[in-house]
């Protein structure tokens, strides 16, 4: 058993760095997502009083939510864990005691979902300050973070173990995660959109969290809720059994 | 300790090692030499299962590699070519979290780190961050990390490159004390200063095969002639081919400098009398002249 869990060892030398940052992280964790709720929901919700049916401040920070689990836990599957494989040879000296590259990659995509939780746990609690959480259903979501983290996680080691630069990491973000965060329902809802581009979207990852996070958060009910936490649980494993794959092809 | 036979690895075309063997006993120095790319990191990395081989095989303390690298690791200590000490961590942060990875429990490594600070003679700066120590610093407490689990053997891959000279005798010095303790140490090198220092027996290796195999003065007495002429300055090529040709058992022309290795130095010498522009340098063949000898003068980038 404790063979199986050595992925700890990497999971916390990534925390005890963290730790050392406590106060800018939650600083940041915090104020970040409620500049936009504040600044989005207040100034463009004013505008819209409804939007399916819900507050556009509930239909935001709801969405906002699983944004912010991609954003954080892509920041650190991508240029923080580039750093520790490449400028900084982290793994490498990992390697050198009895670790594995199985150990390094599944502790770095156990770590990127964690920080990806934090962020989506930060929106959810500007979420009840602001009154807009009713339900405790609500705490259902944390599961659905994590699984978010880890779909995410997953894809972002994939790019980090195929990385030459941290160049490399625009391009995904351009062409990937910010397309992406406008289709799939986060600012508004998917509807608005052509036919062809909501077909797409319906596949993407971030679509599948954000339905399910909206409704645990708001207590509504979710259409194909098993369908989409099925395409979050293939989506993290296919990711991190394919970087682990191009890791230890990388590292051999 | 480390039996290494027919190892063979390739990247892609490349045939990087090509058919070593190699054996290393309990207590032993052991270095590998070479130019840069003749393989002998690949060899380590191979001896460490970080690297499959292509074929060959490998036993690293009753343990076959790769098939059981991870456990042979456990009781092994490697210090890499290239710093990759933890920046975000403090110099005792870094022994400790290189103790987690071993397994080793929080008592067990608090216990080790005093001694092991004092070992690469940084108690005083065991709260310093790894920016602010000087590279013979870092190179210390690279070894002290390697030492965490109390290893019997040590590999180092060139553990003095880019070290001032006053760094790589404490380094030296440190390895020593190990070799004392009768741990094993496996390194590799191409001072050869370093190597005849340190190792009781060195390999020289190119193009992925071993050239010779000794205690650096058996190789020395068996590959060259026991004395070497160095002769530079005006009138140098006219001298080498009148006289260096004819009397000495070997001579090169490298540069502006002529080396003339001798068993009998003397009737050459009496040749550059006559040759007051000429400068002379005597002196005995070492580690280095072998080296030459064997992997030849050329540049390798």
């Amino acid at each position: 058993m404790t063979e199986l869990l050595r992925f700890r060892h990497v999971v916390y030398r990534n925390y005890r760095v963290w730790r050392k940052l406590l106060a800018a992280s939650v600083v940041g964790n915090l104020l970040d997502p409620l500049f936009w709720l504040v600044g989005l929901g207040f100034g463009l919700g004013s505008l819209l009083p409804s939007v399916g049916g819900m507050r556009y401040l509930e239909f935001l920070g709801s969405g906002m939510i699983c944004y912010g689990v991609m954003y954080s836990t892509s920041f650190e599957g991508l240029w923080s864990a580039f750093t520790r494989l490449k400028q900084q040879r982290t793994w490498e000296g990992i390697l050198h005691a009895p670790m594995t590259v199985t150990d390094i990659v599944v502790g770095e995509w156990v770590w990127a979902a964690l920080k990806g939780v934090l962020s989506g746990v930060a929106i959810l609690t500007v979420m009840a300050a602001l009154g807009l959480v009713r339900t405790p259903m609500a705490l259902l979501a944390l599961p659905v973070m994590l699984l978010t983290g880890l779909a995410f996680a997953g894809i972002a080691l994939v790019i980090t173990a195929l990385a030459r630069t941290y160049d490399h990491f625009v391009y995904y973000f351009t062409l990937f995660i910010t397309p992406m965060m406008l289709v799939s329902g986060v600012f508004f809802p998917t509807a608005q959109l052509p036919r062809a581009v909501q077909l797409v979207a319906q596949v993407l990852p971030l679509s599948h969290a954000t339905q399910l996070a909206r409704g645990l958060v708001l207590g509504r009910p979710i259409h194909n809720a098993a369908g989409h936490v099925l395409a979050l649980v293939l989506i993290a494993i296919v990711g991190v059994l394919l970087a682990r794959w191009l890791t230890a092809r990388r590292l051999r | 300790m480390l039996t290494v036979q027919s190892l063979r690895k390739n990247f892609g075309e490349l045939e990087v090692v090509r058919g070593v063997s190699f054996e290393v006993g309990a207590g032993e120095c052991y270095g590998l030499l070479g130019p840069n790319g003749a393989g002998k990191t690949t060899t380590l990395r191979c001896c460490l299962g970080l690297t499959a081989p292509d074929s060959g095989s490998i036993t690293l303390d009753s343990l076959p590699v790769p098939a059981r690298a991870r456990e042979a690791r456990a009781r092994i200590g490697v210090v890499p070519q290239f710093d990759n000490l933890d920046p975000d961590f403090t110099v005792r942060e870094n022994l400790r979290m290189y103790g987690r990875y071993f397994g080793l429990s929080r008592a067990e490594v608090a216990q080790r780190v005093p001694w092991l600070l004092d070992y690469a003679g940084l108690a005083d700066k065991a709260d310093a961050q790894i920016e602010a120590l000087s590279g013979g610093m870092k190179r210390r407490l690279t070894i002290a990390r390697a030492l965490v689990n109390d290893p019997r053997v040590l590999f180092l891959d060139e553990p003095t490159t880019g070290l001032d000279p006053q760094a790589r005798h404490v380094v030296w010095e440190r390895l020593k004390r190990l070799l004392g303790e009768g741990r094993t140490i496996i390194l590799t090198t191409h001072f050869m200063d370093e190597a005849q220092r340190l190792c009781d027996r060195v390999a020289i290796m190119d193009h992925g095969v071993f050239l010779a195999e000794a205690p650096p003065h058996e190789l020395i007495e068996r590959e060259i002639e026991p004395v070497v002429i160095e002769v530079f300055g005006d009138g140098l090529g006219a001298w080498f081919d009148a006289h260096a040709r004819r009397l000495a058992t070997r001579a090169e022309l490298s540069g502006d400098t002529a080396f003339c290795y001798c068993r009998d130095p003397e009737p050459l010498l009496a040749t550059l009398a006559g040759e007051p522009e000429l400068r002379v340098l005597r002196r005995s063949a070492n580690l280095e002249d072998v080296f030459l000898k064997l992997t030849g003068r050329d540049l390798r980038d």
